[in-house]
């Protein structure tokens, strides 16, 4: 039983967190942004399947995740108008088939090429959905999009998924099945050849897989979660429309993914979750939103290629040797001047967002930080140039500190014989 | 009569207008250890490309045990019992000792694309993984990283993954290639182990390697085969000499 425990002690966690989350967050904001947490979870990790498991950059993504949706509320409706006997929960098959088809159809074309070819083929096909979708109107529904009443299924055990919270159970419960499922097939005899093929393809050639139906199969059960995803959309937002299957979507699920990191199967995870809720309380907060996902893919890019679960993953030798205590201080103090140089250039893209987009309404006097600034004087500009600089200045002299404490972890380890 | 393990009949390839191989026929036994040796240049690796299906042929045909294995992809002639080591060190760099050798034994126990069963659970996969391990002593590395393991290890771990299928035609490209005196003894007691009951194609620079591993060795000059004989009969035989092992002693 504790046996048991230990091995399944991380999904038995899951499952219960997935259950009491709507205990602890109410309100009907929290509801809605779990649900499309948990949406763009399956979406991102379909999308690792690719990306992480197999090494296929695909910017097309969003093509099976839109597509699958549109079928999903197209069923929907069918079933509500013929009264057919199928209640909603079982909607996301439907998805997940209409996705696995298109990822067979599709991927028998794409994945004959690997790398940069297969990228470019992922993107003309993604182009091609996206210029069909302005044309095919009653499929895509046009601008307004495709709507459906998902209370008005066939119900069982009276279930009406009216309010909000029943939707939420129903997207966590898939949810939790397609994070097990995707789990579960990185350790299979297939998983263990799509890291092989990510490693070198040619090798894998040689131990006797064919790389292209390795990446065929690969894009094909990406193509079915990525279409789980897709109906549990629609039922979440009873509306589908154009953008889902554009190539901004398709570039959202591959920023999640990478923020996250594409080397750890967690880190697709962390990605949805941190991108979806800074999604949508930043964009509350600032019409500036989209630069700052902008800065932080560019940055991750450049200074933390393994996202930030191989960023916490760096550190599982250090926790595990109880080592902590030598790179937190150093961390703090290059924290505080990060934090700092932060808020300096938020401080200067919030006043050129202001001055280029609202001041000729609204004049340049706006709220900064809580603080009344007027843009169109010197002032404010100088002090965040100040702050941001000083803070640059100051971490960069302080790095040293923590090249040296990781210098001091890293001889420790050795002593230890740990590495 | 038992087919011959691998039969190649008047193999040509020309990169453009240049011919490196220049028909090639040769015949090698079940269970022999047959060596190909030959002065750099002489397309001793392009040849084997062309036996294991890596590049494609100009013109010829190469059966496999009996079979037609011409023009076929290398998943397909590594399937019928042929698999190859690498003249440069060709594994799976950032996966472990214990999944490189892995992969190399799941097609050959028949699990194939399986995305349904747990591969940890798999005991005969476990078995032939470890045991493969064993035998090419890595054990104690079991964990690490293909990338950080010594040039020697990975020399190792390349003949590993390459035997881990069980094929019967085992193919070595300059197995000892770089190694040192004591690796390369250590090497070629491995090469002996594995290939047991096998038949060995190996290429090799190294003399001393060839001639006490072979059976057979065959002679390969600017594409052509020039002797195909036992060791003691290459030694001696005079256009061997002159065309190889004479600018050998000469440098």
């Amino acid at each position: 039983m504790s046996d048991a425990l230990r091995r399944h002690g991380v999904w038995i966690g899951f499952a219960l967190l997935l259950a009491v989350l709507p205990r602890v967050f109410t309100s009907g904001t929290s509801l809605t942004m779990m649900s499309l947490m948990g949406i763009m979870m399956v979406f991102a990790l379909s999308y690792n399947m690719l990306l992480g498991q197999t090494g296929m950059l695909s910017f097309g993504h969003a093509v099976y995740y839109g597509l699958a949706g549109f079928i999903a509320i197209h069923a929907m409706r069918t079933f509500v108008a013929d009264k057919l006997p199928i209640p909603l929960p079982l909607v996301p098959i439907v998805g997940g088939l209409a996705g696995l088809a298109f990822g067979v159809v599709f991927g028998s074309v794409s994945t004959r090429r690997a790398g940069t070819a297969f990228a470019m083929i992922s993107l003309g096909l993604a182009e091609l959905v996206a210029a069909s979708s302005l044309v095919l109107r009653s499929f895509f529904g046009g601008e307004e999009g495709i709507t459906a009443d998902r209370s008005k299924l066939f119900r069982v055990f009276d279930l009406s998924f009216g309010p909000q919270v029943q939707v939420y159970y129903l997207i966590a419960v898939w949810t939790f099945v397609c994070v097990l499922a995707m789990y579960a097939i990185t350790r299979t005899p297939f998983g263990r050849m799509c890291n092989a093929v990510r490693e070198n393809p040619e090798r894998a050639e040689f131990v006797g897989y064919s790389t292209q139906t390795v990446r065929w199969i690969s894009f094909s059960l990406a193509g079915l979660f990525a279409g789980v995803a897709g109906a549990l959309a629609a039922i979440s937002f009873e509306i589908m429309n154009a953008l889902s299957v554009s190539a901004g979507q398709s570039g959202v699920v591959l920023l999640m993914t990478y923020i996250g990191g594409v080397g750890h199967f967690m880190g697709p995870i962390i990605g949805a979750v941190l991108i979806t809720a800074l999604q949508i309380s930043l964009s509350d907060i600032t019409g500036a939103w989209m630069l700052y996902f902008g800065l932080m893919f560019i940055l991750v890019v450049m200074f933390v290629p393994g996202g930030i679960a191989g960023w916490i993953m760096l550190h599982e030798p250090v926790v595990k040797a109880g080592l902590t205590g030598l790179l937190a201080v150093p961390y703090l103090t290059v924290a505080v001047p990060m934090a700092a140089s932060a808020l300096g250039l938020v401080g200067l893209v919030e006043l050129s967002h202001h001055m280029l987009v609202k001041a000729a309404t609204e004049g340049g006097k706006f709220r900064l930080f809580g603080v009344a600034v007027d843009g169109s004087s010197l002032v404010p500009w100088l002090v965040m140039v100040a702050i941001a600089a000083a803070g640059f200045l100051v971490a960069r002299a302080l790095w040293p500190r923590v090249t040296h404490a990781w210098g001091q972890v890293h001889d420790e380890l050795k002593r230890r014989g740990l590495r | 009569m038992t087919a011959a393990a691998l039969e190649l009949v008047d193999l040509h390839k020309s990169f453009g207008k240049t011919p490196i191989i220049r028909g090639v026929t040769l015949e090698i036994q079940q269970g022999e250890r047959h060596a190909i040796i030959g002065p750099n240049g002489a397309g001793k690796s392009t040849l084997f490309h062309l036996i294991s299906g890596r590049i494609p042929l100009t013109s010829g045909a190469i059966r496999l045990k009996g079979q037609d294995i011409t023009g076929q992809r290398p998943y397909e002639i590594n399937r019928r019992g042929l698999s190859r080591s690498f003249q440069v060190t060709n594994i799976f760099p950032r996966l472990s000792v214990y999944e490189n050798i892995r992969c190399g034994t799941l097609w050959s126990l028949g699990y194939r694309y399986a995305f349904w069963m747990g591969v940890d659970k798999l005991r005969d996969v476990r078995e032939r993984t470890e045991s493969v391990i064993e035998q090419i002593g890595m054990t104690a590395r079991r964990d690490s990283p293909a990338g950080v393991l010594t040039y020697a290890e990975q020399r190792a771990l390349e003949i590993g993954v390459s035997m881990a299928g069980g094929a019967d035609v085992l193919m070595l490209d300059e197995p000892t290639a770089g190694m040192s005196r004591s690796e390369t003894s250590r090497a070629v007691e491995l090469i002996r182990k594995v290939a047991q009951g096998k038949t060995l194609v190996i290429v090799e620079h190294d003399m001393g390697v060839v001639f006490g591993l072979a059976d057979r060795i065959s002679v390969l000059v600017y594409g052509q085969i020039i002797a195909t004989d036992s060791p003691e009969r290459i030694r001696g035989n005079p256009a061997v000499r002159e065309a190889y092992l004479g600018q050998a002693e000469g440098a």
